[in-house]
């Protein structure tokens, strides 16, 4: 698949901001006053900024209204609710938080639970792509909840959850990247299944259908960047999980957050970019290429 | 939530015109839809009968050939040097005076220093009646370097040919066999009948060394090696004469087989003893004298000898009976096992005797014998250039005729048919007319099909009277012409020198010539006083292709949407088994641009140049336009260009002109049928009822019934000659050419190719995309993105045992050239055989496209490998890279050899890229200010309905 | 919108044969002349006569090429367009609801005024059916020219697909697949038609056909030779054939 920029800043940015807001919502961290406004701000900024983003991946932004109405079936209906749900509640937090009016923390608690549904509507998007093995499993939204509550653990200055949820977070990746392995064979498509000339022999390309490039080919089948998936790997575990977890259990504690945040989301952008660049669609069979 | 709403039942456009496709030569009916007075779809007209609804990709595609921005827009003259590109736009008054200038003191001096050659137009009567009244010997269409060998064998043997002038009885057909074929000029109807047989589950076997397109659907492909056809066929004959699976009356009846050859040594050996009348006779079985070869009731005996005379068929038995012919001694050769070859022969036979079909249809035969039946060997095939490209492609050819005639599979239900106004025999074609006398027309038309050497076009000391050396002893029967040899042949001034070279549709600097580059230089060479070699050039081309560049003079043609046009029962018409037929193009829409239909601006040329033809008494022009010409001239009293609604209207195949006939055809679709009666639908050249028929509408002034010739008398008359015998001699170092070429019988020999020798082993092959025609593709959107670039495809012997992957280019080596391509694999290929797509490489610059277009960085030409004249030989001489017999370009001997070079980015050779010269702009999504009006539609969210071409 | 229908009694859609498909592309262009005038937006194409032209088809033809064990190797054509599925996943992925199946009889469409051209549909159908056109920015597919088989102002036998009528070989059936007894499914049932990549779960509407087993080994010759030449000559040949002895 390929690695869309507004794609890769929306999933990076809206799952750090809602993992943020969900622990601001219950208190993990609790800033008050102007510290409260600037802190819920970033958070809010980080979900909106992700959600915005989106949009440039639109061919026709202007009718994103849109979106909201197929709740029932689809999961990005479902996120835009989710998310609209949960700025919204998290809103009277929020401003209780910055003005001291004293809200009961019940709320960000409904919040956060909300938030945590945003992050996994999000991963649905993608885990619900039947066409794209690698994505179809529960590792992606495990992998997507892990990054949103260790990213939001570290950015709510909370170093022992930040490390619990780094540990977990690198464990889903690992399974992630393991069963996604895998996936594409296990889920049996094949050049002989996409065509039904199995029966007869082994078939393979002989022409494509046009020389010229198309849709298909630009978002689908992507195969560039592919071979090092590897190295990439080790680079997004090490700057997602390992380098926070050494700066948190190294460095005083301000300076911790920083640099663990700065790897962590470095370490997120390669992770996701990755995660489509790796991705291979069954339409690619068609092409000879995955 | 609802379903949004939805019109169901748009009207498609405001108003449809039919007319007639052009993207390629097959001639499908179009219904063109028009939008605020724009073409806004095109669809295959149902009522048509070439293609009754269907269209190929190109067809569905004309909207982009009329949108292209590579139209050429106003006459040009060129300013640079030639090859630049330089050009200036004039006026069309400009341009007819300057080629008034160019050609009227050459009429009046030495009409042959002008050589009109014109490429797949389909106007050819028209054209070759125009160089007829201008008076020079050297015309001709394109066929010499296309396909005449079948043409002409077809012609020599059954009064019919393959290309679209005969077609499988696709209804009752129980076994078709293709051999040689990707694509043909009948494109449509091959592909609906193909659909046909599947339908009734039909076996299709397919010969070729290729399996794409209709082999692939073949139900059993046989790979050949390439060449070895005629081996191939000859070895059937051989099984099928071994096992007596032939079909004896219909070769008694309807064939020369049972006519006596000339045994006695001299002049006359070879030949059919004649009677007192000088006809050819058989021996009567019931009698056994001799008896009229025609004679009512006569049934002539195969095995006849008289007074030491044999018949053919035993000539032919004995000959195709030896040893030589076995399967197993050509098994090799062919690249085919004997087995299988054999186990084909048993297929055809089976197909042709144990399930011969009957219809009960009375019909009558030209000696007044009556038939309760037709019976028919529902065996069929096709062949094209997979068999002509060759140097042996004629009598291969003859070969292939020979096997569908023992099977008595022509003209026989189930079996190929002929389409009026063929059969038609070889008698009844002009011999070639070539006499110059200055200021005057010639006395005939220039092609023709020659039967004895008297009948060649030499001059009065025995050299070729025309540029292309048609009909001389280097190719007798040259019925199209040599179109591959007229640059050539003008540069060399070799049989002499030429001044204007006037050329239409054929983008003879690039995909249609051999050795390309050679030519582009003989296009621009200069002799020492530093005047062009070839003085003049004019060219009516209609985009900007490769050839305009090297043209002084070029005469911009419309689209085939924007002109009238003839397709006509004088040339190639759209006729079918069951019915002759004509048709028509008009202007559909009218041309945006300063450009004229060619063959109006011909008539207009004529006109001024005072062509009799063409002028009234009182030095006025005839004809107003095309228009005029194709409903008012007559080529007979009552035969014109068209047969339809002739007279008042209701007369078909004869009558006066009929002002009113351009709006009946109009009305009717653009075409015309005239329908074969049932009782004449089979056994045409002996059936009395066709060849009434074809009298009353017009092909014939009497009855022409005839017999297929096996034995060919015209052939063995060059033999003759070749032996020492008559007063038109060859010259000596043709001798044994013509003896081996000019059998009277088919036979096989190697491709003249094959002396390239083991340095390289591999046979280099163009096939036809489906979906591109040619070089004029490349200008359409839409087919640029199905074939924008092609590979060599190399089959897996080669790929594996060279360790080629994927990304791979290979140099490619024959002994004339040497390029540097992409390649790929194949499986499904003939192991000694690589390929690719013909004509999608191009020129930088060229066809509007941008110099960095994929067609001209990985795209490429074969082109560069074949020469038009082979190397040079032990005695010094260096023939024509084509068959001895008709002159046909050798396009498939090519060999060569691969040598692997790992990735490029480009092909070589590469050459400058040509300057855009003045032309159309718009185009597919290239109009600015619909793009702004589209974006700011988008913008205001409702771009729906917007139309972006 | 994007709620599947629970069923759809009618199930119009698509029999391609295999068998006789030549690879031709006439349905590739016919229908891009039918959808670049018809439903919706127009099919742009972007940079056509540049280095790297490419634009917005419903339909294209693949060639693939097939080794048998024990046969010599064959290539297949292989159109592709959409497949109208029942279970169709592009369907309910849509978060606008402008994907949609007809209830009326199945065929999957696009709204594309309530399309926001946001690729997911084109992400979740495994047959690569959907592209989205980049000058107009909505997602573009196979209509089964749902604005030709209804259109009354075409005449009856028009009221077809494009590529259906454009068709050289008649490779291309349209019908309803939901009636055992329509002419479509007969075929279907005769020539063991097939869905594509079953495993998916989409349930396809429409099918295509297999190639016919082809390439008969070598078979032994039925062909005897009516008598040994060698023996009795030409003239003993001659006599038999001819009759006389
Ligand atoms: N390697 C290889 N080379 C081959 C062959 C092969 O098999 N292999 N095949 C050979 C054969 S059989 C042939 S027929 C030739 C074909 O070769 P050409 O006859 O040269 O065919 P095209 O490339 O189509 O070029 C025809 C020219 O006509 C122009 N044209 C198109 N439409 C119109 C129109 O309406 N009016 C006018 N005035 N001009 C128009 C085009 O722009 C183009 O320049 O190629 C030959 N070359
Ligand atoms: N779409 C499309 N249609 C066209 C044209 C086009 O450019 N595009 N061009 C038109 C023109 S001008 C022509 S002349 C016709 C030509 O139509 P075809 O006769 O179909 O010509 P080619 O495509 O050259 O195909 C020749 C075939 O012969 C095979 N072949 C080569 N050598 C041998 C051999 O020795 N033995 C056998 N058995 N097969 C062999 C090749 O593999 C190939 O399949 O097509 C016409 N129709
Ligand atoms: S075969 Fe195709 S391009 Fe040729 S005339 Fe017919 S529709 Fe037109
Ligand atoms: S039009 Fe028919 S034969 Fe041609 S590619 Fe399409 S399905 Fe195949
Ligand atoms: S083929 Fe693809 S686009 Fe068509 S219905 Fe099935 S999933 Fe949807
Ligand atoms: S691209 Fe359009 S049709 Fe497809 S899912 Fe998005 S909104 Fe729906
Ligand atoms: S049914 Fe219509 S839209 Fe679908 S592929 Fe055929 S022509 Fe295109
Ligand atoms: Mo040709």
């Amino acid at each position: 698949m390929n690695p869309a920029p507004s794609v890769i800043v929306f999933t990076v940015l809206s799952g750090l901001g809602f993992g943020f807001l969900a622990c601001l919502g219950t208190g993990l961290l609790h800033p008050t006053g102007w510290t409260a406004f600037f802190v819920w701000g970033f958070g809010y900024a980080l979900a909106v900024g992700g959600l915005v983003a989106s949009t440039f991946h639109l061919g026709n932004p202007q009718r994103a209204l849109l979106a909201f109405s197929q709740w029932r079936t689809s999961w990005l209906s479902r996120e835009a609710w989710a998310a609209v749900a949960t700025l919204l509640v998290l809103a009277p937090v929020a401003l209780s938080d910055w003005l001291g009016l004293g809200l009961p923390r019940g709320f960000g608690w409904v919040g956060a639970g909300l938030a945590a549904v945003t992050v996994l509507c999000t991963s649905m998007i993608y885990a619900q792509i039947r066409a794209v093995p690698r994505w179809h499993d529960w590792s992606v939204p495990l992998v997507f909840l892990a990054f949103a509550a260790a990213g939001g653990a570290m950015l709510s200055f909370h170093p022992q959850l930040a490390m619990l949820m780094l540990v977990v977070l690198a464990m889903a990746m690992l399974l992630h990247w393991r069963r996604g392995d895998g996936a594409f064979a296990k889920a049996g498509s094949t050049l002989s299944t996409a065509t039904g000339l199995g029966t007869i022999g082994t078939p393979s390309v002989f022409e494509l259908p046009h020389t010229g490039g198309n849709y298909l080919l630009r978002e689908m089948i992507y195969v560039v960047g592919r071979r090092h998936a590897h190295k990439l790997r080790t680079i997004a575990a090490g700057l997602a999980v390992a380098a926070p977890m050494f700066s948190l259990l190294l460095l005083p504690e301000g300076v911790a957050v920083v640099v663990a945040v700065a790897c962590h989301l470095v370490g997120a952008f390669v992770q996701r970019w990755l995660f489509f660049a790796e991705a291979e669609h069954v339409v690619g069979l068609y092409y000879g290429k995955r | 939530m609802t379903a949004p709403p939805l019109d169901l039942s748009p009207p498609v456009s405001d108003e449809i015109r039919q007319t007639t496709c052009y993207m390629c030569a097959c001639r499908c009916g179009i219904n063109v839809h028009l939008t605020s007075g724009k073409v806004s779809y095109i669809e295959g007209n149902r009522d048509h009968p070439i293609n009754k609804g269907v269209l190929c990709a190109k067809g569905a595609s004309g909207i982009m050939q009329v949108t292209a921005p590579s139209r050429l827009r106003a006459p040009l003259r060129r300013v640079g040097p030639r090859g630049s590109g330089a050009f200036e736009e004039i006026s069309w008054d400009e341009a007819l005076k300057l080629a008034v200038e160019w050609l009227a003191p050459l009429r009046e001096t030495a009409p042959e220093k002008l050589a009109f050659f014109t490429g797949r137009d389909q106007s050819q009567s028209f054209t070759g009646w125009w160089a007829q009244q201008f008076g020079t010997p050297n015309y001709a269409a394109h066929g010499g370097f296309c396909s005449v060998n079948m043409a002409a064998a077809g012609i020599y043997t059954l009064g019919g040919a393959f290309w679209e002038f005969g077609a499988p009885d696709w209804e009752h057909s129980k076994l078709f066999v293709l051999f040689g074929v990707a694509e043909d000029h009948d494109s449509n109807p091959i592909k609906i009948g193909i659909g046909k047989l599947k339908d009734r589950g039909v076996r299709m076997i397919g010969v070729n060394p290729i399996r794409t397109g209709y082999n692939a659907v073949a139900d059993d492909w046989i790979g050949i090696t390439p060449g070895t056809d005629g081996l191939l066929i000859l070895s059937l004959v051989h099984c099928l004469l071994e096992a007596g699976k032939i079909d004896l009356e219909y070769l008694a009846k309807f064939t020369n087989a049972p006519l006596l050859v000339n045994s006695t040594e001299g002049p006359e050996q070879g030949l059919f003893v004649k009677n007192a009348e000088v006809q050819p006779f058989v021996i009567d079985r019931r009698t056994g004298m001799p008896a009229p070869w025609d004679g009512k009731g006569v049934e002539p005996d195969l095995g006849a000898v008289w007074q030491g005379h044999r018949t053919v068929f035993q000539h032919l038995a004995e000959r195709y009976l030896a040893p030589e012919y076995a399967p197993e001694a050509v098994a090799d050769r062919c690249g085919v096992t004997a087995a299988r070859i054999r186990a084909l022969a048993a297929e055809l036979a089976d197909v042709a005797f144990n399930q011969a079909i009957t219809l009960d249809r009375p019909w009558v035969d030209f000696r007044g014998d009556e038939h309760a039946s037709m019976i028919g060997r529902p065996v069929s095939f096709h062949a094209m250039r997979g068999i002509s490209a060759h140097s042996n492609g004629f009598q291969t050819a003859r070969a292939l005729h020979l096997l569908q005639i023992v099977l008595g599979a022509v003209e026989t239900p189930g079996s190929w048919r002929l389409k009026p106004p063929y059969p038609k025999p070889v008698e009844a074609h002009p011999t070639p007319h070539f006499v110059t006398v200055p200021g005057k027309p010639l006395s005939g038309p220039h092609l023709g099909y020659v039967r004895a050497p008297e009948q060649l076009a030499l001059r009065d000391d025995g050299t070729p009277a025309r540029i292309d050396k048609a009909f001389s002893w280097e190719n007798p029967f040259s019925a199209h012409g040599l179109m591959q040899m007229v640059i050539p042949n003008a540069h060399a001034g070799d049989p002499y020198r030429i001044d204007t070279l006037f050329l239409y549709m054929a983008n003879m600097a690039w995909n249609s010539s051999m050795n390309t580059a050679a030519v582009m230089e003989m296009l621009t060479d200069k002799t020492a006083d530093g005047d062009y070699v070839i003085p003049r050039i004019i060219y009516s081309d209609a985009y900007a292709s490769e050839m305009v560049a090297y043209a002084d003079l070029i005469l911009p043609d419309t689209t085939y949407l924007e002109r009238h046009d003839c397709i006509s029962l004088l040339d190639r018409p759209i006729s079918e088994p069951d019915a002759a037929g004509d048709a028509i193009r008009w202007p559909v829409v009218e041309p945006d641009r300063d450009v004229r239909g060619f063959q109006s601006v011909l008539l207009d040329l004529g006109a001024r140049l005072g062509l009799p033809a063409m002028v009234n008494a009182d030095g006025s022009a005839k004809f107003r336009d095309y228009a005029d010409y194709i409903v008012s001239h007559q080529r007979r009293p009552g035969v014109g260009p068209l047969i339809g609604f002739r007279g008042d209207g209701t007369l078909e195949g004869r009558g006066d002109p009929n002002p009113d006939q351009m709006a009946r055809y109009i009305d009717n679709g653009g075409f015309y049928q005239a329908h074969v009666p049932e009782e004449a639908s089979y056994f045409k050249p002996w059936n009395m009822a066709y060849q009434d028929w074809a009298v009353a509408t017009s092909f014939f002034e009497s009855p022409q019934p005839y017999l297929f010739n096996l034995w060919s008398e015209p052939m063995r008359r060059f033999q003759l000659a070749a032996e020492g015998h008559g007063h038109v001699q060859p010259p000596d170092h043709l001798r044994d050419r013509l003896k081996l070429a000019m059998d009277p019988l088919p036979i096989w020999y190697p491709p003249f190719g094959d002396a390239a020798g083991a340095d390289f082993p591999v046979h280099a092959l163009t096939q036809r995309p489906m979906a591109m025609y040619h070089s004029w593709g490349s200008q359409n959107a839409w087919l640029r993105q199905i074939h924008g670039q092609n590979v060599l495809f190399l089959p897996t012997k080669i790929w594996t045992g060279q360790g080629f992957v994927e990304g791979d280019f290979a140099r490619v080596t024959s002994p004339s050239g040497v390029i540097v391509v992409p390649v790929a694999h194949m499986a499904a290929l003939n192991e000694h055989t690589v390929w690719t797509w013909n004509a999608i490489g191009k020129r930088k610059g060229a066809w509007g496209l941008d110099a960095d277009a994929p067609e001209a960085a990985k795209g490429f030409l074969l082109n560069h490998l074949i020469s038009e004249l082979l190397p040079e030989q032990g005695d010094g001489m260096r023939w024509a890279n084509a068959d001895p017999v008709t002159g046909q370009a050798a396009w498939f001997d090519l060999r060569v050899r691969i040598e692997r070079v790992g990735p490029r980015d480009q092909t070589a050779p590469q050459f400058a890229a040509l300057p855009d010269p003045p032309r159309a702009s718009g185009g597919r999504g290239q109009d600015p200010a619909q793009d702004l009006a589209k974006n700011f539609l988008k913008f205001l969210g409702s771009g729906r309905k917007g139309q972006n071409t | 919108m994007t709620s599947l229908p629970a069923s759809t009694g009618t199930k119009l859609g698509l029999v391609i044969d295999l068998d006789t498909c030549v690879g031709c592309h006439a349905c590739v262009t016919a229908c891009k002349g039918w959808n670049d005038q018809g439903y919706g937006a127009a099919l742009s194409d972007q940079n056509p006569y540049g280095a790297d032209p490419s634009g917005t088809f419903l339909n294209r033809v693949h060639s693939y090429q097939v080794v048998p064990d024990d046969a010599p190797p064959q290539i297949v054509n292989f159109p592709r367009s959409c497949l109208h599925c029942e279970d169709a996943p592009c369907v309910t992925v849509c978060p606008t609801g402008a994907s949609y199946k007809r209830a009326e009889d199945g065929i999957v469409l696009v709204n594309e005024d309530a399309c926001i051209g946001c690729g997911l549909c084109a992400w979740a159908c495994p047959y690569g059916a959907r592209e989205l056109d980049m000058d107009a920015g909505v997602m573009k597919k196979c209509t089964l020219c749902v604005d030709r088989i209804y259109n009354e102002t075409l005449p009856e036998e028009d009221r077809e697909p494009a590529c259906v009528r454009t068709c050289p070989t008649g490779a291309r059936h349209f019908g309803d697949l939901g009636d055992p007894h329509s002419a479509v499914s007969q075929l279907v049932a005769a020539r063991g038609g097939f869905a594509l990549m079953p495993e998916q779960g989409t349930k396809p509407t429409n099918r295509y056909l297999p190639p016919r087993p082809k390439d008969r080994p070598d078979q032994a010759s039925l062909l005897a030779p009516l008598l040994d030449i060698k023996a009795t000559g030409f003239a003993g040949w001659l006599d038999k054939v001819l009759g006389k002895i």
